[in-house]
């Protein structure tokens, strides 16, 4: 059945050279599978799987059946990234994270990328994204996105792309750092024999660059949940729980002279730091979205006047907006007069003429995405929908094109998985974590997501996608 | 600590409490049950009056028959005392604070749930299967659930600070604890004797045995009394200060946990919930069982049941709400 059999033809497979020789980051890894062989892996992947089980390492799916908890699915083969590629990534993502940290600041206050017509200023202020509320706002430091998730893919001839930036409460470090318990139980022989660089210490980063948000010293510290039955619930209170600070719900908190309090058993006390793992407009029925239930009053001009800290900052999802992500060498350019490291994916924007009759003519070779979507919602994939689909997609690009941008289908990169009891070739995507405080971090590794179903490109956890460890060698 | 946070703890540990206490609850009267002859009359529906959970029960199960008692205390999830329930509850509580509480103690209510949560799926699939039965192991899974609950104390004992998150534990624990003591020593009022010559008939003295078993009190008060005698187990049950189950003892426990919850060394003012609880360890100190037994035993474990509620609404209007 075994690895032998594996192939992974007229692909960029990260295990597999196309002319079927394991490559040498993998070579330790390929021959201690063999010598395991089928039965015993099979055997480790559902200890694995119990192992998550018992420590309730879960997710919540909302469908017809009403909610259902889930386990992430694991796959027990690791995604190894050599160390020669992770260094180029670390210096792409440090320049791109600062070149996205300047635009805000920019875009927020003197507009100078507008004003010399890098980007249209149309973009920006059409952008769902950016809050006008924020105009003239200065965050601690200068620091916006204190915490970033930016997804990379590979192309056919194996070279990373960023595909797109998650800036605003990007999920998913929780399960970097479980996999990667879970993989030193399964596998103590890999971890004994080659060095594989950790990631246990993210937490302390994440904590640190927190502290960093404030003078105050010894900070009252506080991760800002939506509550429980947000879907990804369980990694804000692993992050609470391995920071050591608190993990808060809207109800918890309350602003009095603009500052912010928790409700606690002797009292109110004040809190200095938030990490909020909830949408811009929906921390302040009182500046942003009035239905809110999960936001505070008055956060946000308590915030304004620099008696709280918030990470990430609000207003920063204008530069995740997918319209504004086909413009971030421009803006990597602008800013550092410097070509970016990683490049993106070639993008199309409707809302250029040109653009958008190339992407209606040629809906069934792109990917199309809404501006603004997440989690694989709102997209369409070409070559895997129907005529029909297609047609009610266009429809929905002619009548808001500044929603939508297109992106040639990306043959992404492949890692032999296993599928019950065999191991089949799966396509799989990179979120690397970023921290920007005193400096840039970024976490060695991060998230692999792994297609599970045969053929599929699409790895988001809500659509079925299942996880592996990420090694950085070296 | 956030008040949020005091309540789900004090829940979480009023569930895994109630789940213990049901879980003997079945078990001894599964055991008597097998103990006495067709003669006797029924002893499945005084388990029923003891939760408090009639009506319900009423409302849903025609007969009180064992197999009915036991899937209403033990499955049913439309009863919201039934162990699965608690333990829905109880890790649904504890998912909100995880923050607060360690991995293990996580880890043994998460695998304690799904044990129950898979035991009862085999439990329904087999009564469906060859109707109402109780051919599955009742007794073996009834352990399983007191040594969970077990682990569960002994983890939080071992693994988290003794600090405010431990003392809402307590205060969670030996409230529900003494709630359900005197709803024990309160089902005797229920078993009805077959005739008043029954009394301190070998019957008699097998019903009081159990209840002894049912507050797991047996041993230690074998220790102290020589023979079965209603008026010394009650004595044992209420004012021995120092059975883990007696009422004084559990008043005792919240009163200190309520002490170090309020920091009294902190210098902060008293408040009505450490008042309460004061007034009333004292009153139980200066009792005695004599009294006791003048007033009637049965009136006066309403009347526990009513301070213990009091004392339940101050915890809650001082610490969770505001």
């Amino acid at each position: 059945m075994f690895i032998a059999d594996y192939s992974a033809k007229n692909i960029y497979d990260e295990m597999f050279s196309n002319e079927g020789f394991p490559r040498k980051s993998y070579d330790f890894v390929k021959t201690k599978m063999e010598s395991l062989g089928g039965i015993e892996l099979i055997k480790r992947s559902s200890s694995a799987e119990r192992a998550l089980m018992s420590l309730g390492i879960t997710f919540t799916l909302y469908g017809d059946g009403g909610e259902q908890e889930r386990i992430m699915p694991f796959d027990v083969i690791p995604r190894i990234v050599p160390s020669e590629e992770w260094i180029s990534i670390e210096k792409g993502l440090k320049q791109r994270i600062l070149a996205l940290n300047l635009f805000l600041n920019d875009i927020y206050s003197e507009r100078k990328i507008l004003k010399d017509k890098v980007i249209p200023s149309e973009i920006i202020d059409s952008s769902t994204g950016y809050l006008k509320q924020c105009m003239g706002l200065k965050p601690p430091k200068d620091i916006w996105i204190h915490i970033t998730g930016t997804d990379l893919v590979r192309d056919g001839a194996g070279a990373f792309h960023v595909l797109e930036d998650n800036l605003r409460c990007p999920s998913g470090v929780s399960y970097v750092l479980e996999n990667r318990e879970v993989m030193k139980r399964t596998f103590p022989e890999l971890f004994e024999k080659l060095n594989i660089r950790q990631v246990y210490d993210y937490p302390y980063h994440l904590r640190s660059m927190l502290e960093n948000l404030t003078d105050v010293s010894d900070p009252v510290i506080a991760v800002w949940t939506p509550g429980v039955y947000n879907s990804a619930y369980y990694e804000h209170s692993f992050l609470a729980q391995k920071m050591g600070v608190y993990l808060v719900e809207g109800t918890d908190l309350v602003v009095e002279n603009h500052k912010v309090y928790m409700k606690t058993t002797k009292g109110l006390r004040k809190v200095d730091v938030i990490y909020r793992r909830i949408d811009d407009t929906f921390m302040d029925p009182s500046s942003f979205r009035e239905d809110s239930l999960l936001g505070v009053k008055g956060i946000f001009e308590a915030y304004k006047r620099g008696n709280v800290a918030l990470a990430n900052a609000p207003g920063t999802g204008v530069a995740d907006d997918k319209v504004i992500y086909s413009y971030v060498p421009k803006i990597i350019k602008y800013y550092l007069g410097e070509d970016p490291i990683i490049p993106n994916v070639p993008t199309y924007l409707c809302s250029e003429e040109s653009d958008l009759k190339y992407v209606l003519d040629n809906i069934h070779n792109l990917v199309v995405k809404a501006a603004n979507g997440a989690g694989g919602y709102g997209m369409i994939i070409g070559p895997k929908s129907t005529k029909q689909e297609q047609e009610d997609f266009k429809e929905l690009i002619k009548a808001d094109p500044r929603n939508y941008i297109a992106q040639p289908v990306l043959n992404l990169s492949t890692v032999p998985t296993l599928i019950s009891d065999k191991i089949e070739s799966r396509h799989v995507d990179l979120r690397p974590f970023i921290l920007y405080g005193k400096d840039v971090y970024v976490m060695p590794g991060g998230l692999t997501r792994v297609a599970l179903r045969k053929g599929s490109l699409v790895v988001n956890s809500s659509q079925g996608g299942g996880s592996k460890d990420t090694w950085v060698l070296g | 600590m956030l008040s949020r946070v005091a309540e789900s703890v004090f829940w979480m540990n009023r569930y895994i409490e109630r789940a213990e206490n049901y879980s003997r609850f079945i078990d001894v009267n599964h055991q008597l049950s097998l103990d006495l002859n067709e003669e006797v009359p029924n002893q499945w529906l005084p388990l029923v009056h003891t939760t408090g959970d009639y009506e319900l029960f009423a409302k849903k199960y025609s007969e009180p028959t064992p197999v009915n008692v036991i899937r209403f205390m033990t499955f049913d999830e439309e009863n919201p005392n039934s162990i699965f329930q608690c333990l829905s509850k109880a890790r649904e509580n504890a998912r909100t604070i995880r923050e607060n509480i360690s991995t293990s103690m996580w880890e043994v209510l998460n695998e304690f749930y799904l044990y129950v949560k898979n035991y009862r799926k085999l439990y329904m699939e087999s009564t469906e299967e060859h109707g109402d039965t109780l051919s599955i192991d009742l007794s073996d899974f009834l352990s399983t659930v007191r040594k969970s609950c077990q682990s569960f104390y002994g983890c939080t004992d071992a693994t988290i600070s003794h600090d405010e998150v431990w003392n809402f534990a307590l205060l969670g624990r030996f409230l529900e604890r003494a709630d359900k003591t005197t709803r024990i020593l309160d089902m005797k009022y229920f078993i009805l004797l077959p005739s008043v010559h029954d009394i301190g008939s070998t019957l008699d003295l097998l019903q009081w045995l159990s209840l002894l078993k049912s507050a797991s009190a047996h041993e230690m008060y074998n220790r102290k009394y020589k023979k079965i005698d209603p008026t010394d187990i009650a004595e044992f049950l209420i004012l021995n200060d120092t059975f883990p189950r007696s009422i004084i003892f559990c008043i005792q426990e919240m009163q200190e946990a309520l002490e170090k919850i309020s920091g009294l060394k902190e210098g902060l003012p008293r408040n009505s919930a450490q008042d309460a609880t004061t007034v009333y360890l004292n009153r139980l100190r200066s009792e005695n069982i004599k009294s006791i037994f003048d007033k009637g035993l049965h009136e006066y474990l309403d009347d526990i049941q009513i301070e213990l509620n009091q004392i339940g609404a101050k915890i809650v209007e001082r610490f969770f709400t505001n």
